[in-house]
């Protein structure tokens, strides 16, 4: 459905995107993972035909993001990284206009958005905005849905907000792509990454791994161990003057540790710990996330 | 850990009829890292506005740095530093430029100023890069000499604002580990975060919603509390419980 | 089409629901005009003069009388022969000194020729030459009056042309033309400028550009509302022309229309040019105000005479739309004329839409930059 071939793109002294090529699949919930300077929004921008590329070549549903922009243009849904919606306007006339521009009707395609509108339908005479930041987000989703497209693409549109509204978001998205939607997606959140069918981990232009989120943590070869004590920040210091020790670091209640070589034992950093006076001590082999993952490849 | 450095007792803050913050209780002590959190629109930005001093509560009790909030308010501001994602410094500045306006702001001296940006460029690693614009410089440096800057006049607390949005994972915890070395410091640091592992690594959290404060402990404790694995689980129990 | 019309609905409802917007659409214009034509009016009213009558006959009383009489000056001092004329005007009291040369009377009838004096104030420059212009038309009206020939004026009246045109010599004849092109070039350039750039700051351009909108409708759609508002504010300009300040219409109203519509096209047109290369609300709108509105006021003619300027800034003011605007309607509303006269400078207009409708078609872009 989405292929990309060779992209690159440079803006005056800064490559943005570096020869990425990857394939999205009908009806695929596709993952691009990464911080801020990534290029996530810049390949998006590609790809919705409002950039256009140094290098390569890149399709929409067969459609050429150079040659076919208009075509591709009524085909795809667009959620832009800021909300891009018209503040002064309310819900409704939001909605509205968006349907006329795309050529349609809100009562034509109502039965798309019906599950996401509901929920705002209520403060369909409120300003947009006056909106709060998740229901800006349904309004934003409703309206790039409003002419049944094809493809969606969402350029960060959990960044910045609760873990309640992007969890609700999230499975938006699952129904959406039930019923057939291809949906390119980009986050920074790492652990968002396991609701995705695929991502792509995305650094500094350049993708460095791309793959089933369940793959790419089978595919975490290193040995890692949570560690946890009562004081986590000096345990921290001490793992970090520790010479077995390669990365620790902190991952919610625990630390990520790996060691120098995978030869490094539990018990080792346990001993270790333990000589420097560490209370309520607890060390154990663990399954690593996506984040560790996405740090590994990155120091690589 | 028994100083007081913020006391909010019965805070009432509303816009019209709404009730932005509706009797909020706490207290966050010296030296402690504080985890504000809540959905969007629980009224956080409106309570952090409050103990910043940028706003006047519509009734209650609050003390900040031990001055009171609506008669010391400028004794308030100076023993405060604030930093958000959105603005912090002049990007346009360079980075010694940036440090020489705000010591200006709060009075340091430039003597004091010279050794204490000498240490900072150092912790930060970034000596070569003194006279570069700050906009120039990667993200994670920004913010990371953003927090640097909101602590450089050494106030009591220190407020941030979603401070690492949008940051790589590394870089995103080496911005955890300067917390750690101010709380040590015994500067309380006053943390809203959207990253969940993050409310992990504060002493306490408080999560908001529709106005209240609906929790406050230890991380260890509202997990046992709310039975939950994480603190993730425990936000959207909360958050589902009041809707 | 329908897409067409759902666009024009949303820019109405951007225009109605800014109260900002509003107030410049439709307070600006009444405000301008109430300043230029009465506040900041040039005409000059009660300025006190001194007469220094070395005659003191029959005809330099009534000269004087007549001076006195027509409501721009009064008499501040008289001077007696020999007294120190420049003192006078040190102290500030008078603005210009009359001085009728002895056996004013007597020269004029024997002669044919008689010497008046008029000495003005010219630290203050533009007054200065106002105050002798008037009096000097007062003088010679006078003498015409009289039938009697040859008195000499001196040598630095010279009365213009416009007086034909506005016998009164009132500014505001003047200034509603001059106006209606400021306003007219401003709205219509700068509210079309920025309602784009504002798309572009806020993002929503973004999404207008992925979707299967073309540019010519939202170029249109942007347009067309404040071709709408930009002509009632046409409408609103001449209206109070006439009947607050009585400025005419000697010719056509329908043509003072279609020109004002051509003139609003243009302005229009430079509007979206400017957005298209703006990249937000605050340069599009400092391109218009310091590009745009000084250019009007300063290079024109609104307020100073293109005759009287340096070379250079003649050739500048070619390329002002105003400049051509204000002759038009001079013309129309003040001499009455036709088409037939007026034709080059429409010429000029039209050109000037076509170019730059050319040129922001060209500059459109259907990508982000």
């Amino acid at each position: 459905m989405i292929s990309i071939q060779h992209i690159s793109k440079s803006y005056k002294d800064v490559q943005a995107v570096r020869d990425i090529s990857f394939e999205v699949q009908k009806g695929e919930l596709f993952g691009l993972i990464g911080p801020d300077g990534a290029g996530k929004t810049t390949l998006m921008r590609i790809l919705m035909t409002l950039l256009i590329q140094d290098e390569g070549k890149a399709t929409m549903n067969g459609f050429d993001v150079i040659k076919d922009y208009k075509k591709i243009r009524n085909i795809v849904g667009y959620m832009p990284g800021r909300f891009s919606l018209y503040q002064d306007l309310t819900v409704e006339e939001n909605l509205n206009f968006f349907a006329t521009v795309f050529k349609t009707t809100v009562s034509e395609n109502y039965d798309l958005i019906r599950d996401i509108y509901i929920q705002i339908e209520p403060f369909k005479n409120r300003l947009a905005g006056k909106l709060s930041g998740g229901m800006k987000q349904k309004l934003a989703l409703s309206c790039a849905l409003i002419h049944k497209p094809e493809i969606l693409v969402l350029d960060e549109p959990t960044t910045g907000v609760d873990a309640v509204s992007r969890k609700e978001f999230w499975e938006m998205l699952k129904k959406l792509q039930e019923k057939g939607i291809t949906i390119l997606v980009s986050t920074p959140y790492m652990d968002e990454a396991t609701l995705c069918n695929r991502v792509a981990l995305m650094q500094k232009g350049k993708v460095l791994n791309i793959d089933t989120p369940r793959k790419l943590v089978e595919n975490y070869s290193r040995k890692l161990y949570a560690i946890k004590s009562k004081e986590m920040h000096r345990l921290i210091l001490d793992l970090r003057s520790y010479d077995k020790t390669d990365t620790a670091y902190a991952f919610g209640e625990y630390l990520h540790v790996t060691g120098k070589n995978d030869e490094v034992e539990a018990s080792e950093f346990e001993n270790f710990l333990l000589k420097k006076n560490h209370t309520k001590l607890q060390v154990f082999d663990n399954e690593p996330g996506i984040e560790d993952v996405f740090m590994d490849l990155m120091q690589e | 850990m028994n100083e007081k450095v913020i006391e909010v007792h019965n805070l009432v803050k509303k816009f019209g009829s709404f009730v932005a913050n509706d009797h909020l209780n706490f207290d966050v002590y010296k030296g402690e890292i504080f985890g504000f959190l809540g959905a969007n629109g629980a009224g956080k930005t409106t309570a952090m506005k409050i103990l910043c001093g940028l706003s006047a509560p519509t009734s209650g009790d609050v003390k900040v740095a031990g001055f009171d909030i609506y008669k010391e308010t400028e004794k308030v501001k100076r023993n405060i530093g604030y930093m958000s994602q959105k603005f912090s410094l002049y990007e346009d500045l360079t980075i010694a430029e940036n440090i020489r306006f705000f010591s200006g702001i709060y009075g340091i001296s430039p003597k004091d100023r010279k050794a204490k940006q000498e240490i900072l460029l150092k912790n930060l690693d970034i000596e070569s890069a003194k006279d570069s614009l700050v906009g120039s410089l990667p993200l994670g440096w920004k913010q990371k000499l953003a927090f640097s800057v909101a602590i450089f006049h050494d106030p009591k607390i220190v407020f941030l604002d979603e401070p690492t949005g949008g940051v790589d994972p590394i870089t995103r915890r080496k911005f955890w580990d300067l917390i750690y070395e101010a709380s040590d410091r015994g500067i309380t640091v006053f943390v809203t975060t959207h990253y969940m592992d993050e409310a992990e690594y504060c002493n306490r959290v408080s999560i908001m919603s529709e106005g209240r404060i609906e929790a406050l402990d230890t991380t260890e404790n509202l997990k046992k509390q709310y039975a939950a694995k994480n603190m993730d689980e425990v936000f959207l129990k909360i958050a589902r419980n009041t809707e | 089409m329908k897409q067409f019309i759902g666009f024009l609905r949303k820019e109405f409802l951007h225009i109605f629901r800014d109260p900002r917007t509003m107030i410049i659409i439709f307070g600006i214009p009444v405000v301008q005009l109430m300043l230029f034509g009465k506040v900041i009016s040039t005409d000059i009213q009660n300025a006190k003069i001194a007469i220094l009558d070395q005659s003191h006959d029959n005809i330099t009383r009534k000269i004087t009388s007549k001076l006195l009489s027509s409501g721009y000056f009064v008499l501040g001092e008289e001077l007696l022969p020999g007294e120190d004329v420049e003192s006078v005007f040190r102290q500030g009291k008078v603005k210009m000194v009359v001085t009728f040369g002895p056996e004013f009377e007597y020269n004029l009838e024997r002669d044919g020729k008689a010497d008046v004096q008029l000495l003005a104030d010219a630290s203050d420059p533009n007054t200065a030459r106002i105050l002798t212009n008037y009096a000097s038309g007062i003088i010679s009206d006078y003498v015409k009056k009289e039938k009697l020939q040859n008195i000499q004026l001196p040598d630095q009246i010279n009365v213009e042309v416009r007086m034909l045109y506005n016998e009164g010599l009132k500014s505001v004849y003047m200034f509603v033309p001059g106006i209606m092109a400021m306003i007219l070039m401003l709205i219509s350039s700068m509210m079309t400028s920025i309602s784009i750039s504002k798309e572009k700051e806020l993002g929503t351009m973004e999404v207008l550009l992925a979707s299967p909108l073309k540019p010519i409708q939202i170029v249109l759609g942007k347009v067309t509302p404040y071709l709408l508002l930009s002509f009632i504010n046409a409408l609103t300009i001449i209206l109070l022309g006439v009947f607050v300040f009585g400025v005419p219409i000697k010719g056509s109203f329908f043509l003072l229309m279609g020109e004002s519509f051509l003139f609003i096209l243009m302005a229009l047109s430079l509007g979206i040019l400017i957005s298209t290369v703006a990249p937000n609300q605050m340069v599009a709108m400092f391109i218009s105000l310091l590009g745009l509105m000084l250019p009007t006021i300063l290079l024109s003619g609104f307020i100073f005479p293109i005759q009287n300027m340096p070379l250079p800034l003649r050739i500048v003011s070619n390329i002002l739309p105003p400049r051509w605007f204000i002759v038009i309607i001079r013309n129309i509303m003040l001499k009455g004329t036709g088409i037939m006269y007026i034709w080059k400078e429409t010429m000029v207009l039209i050109f000037m839409s076509f170019t730059f409708i050319a040129l922001s078609i060209k500059n459109f872009k259907i990508r982000l930059e």
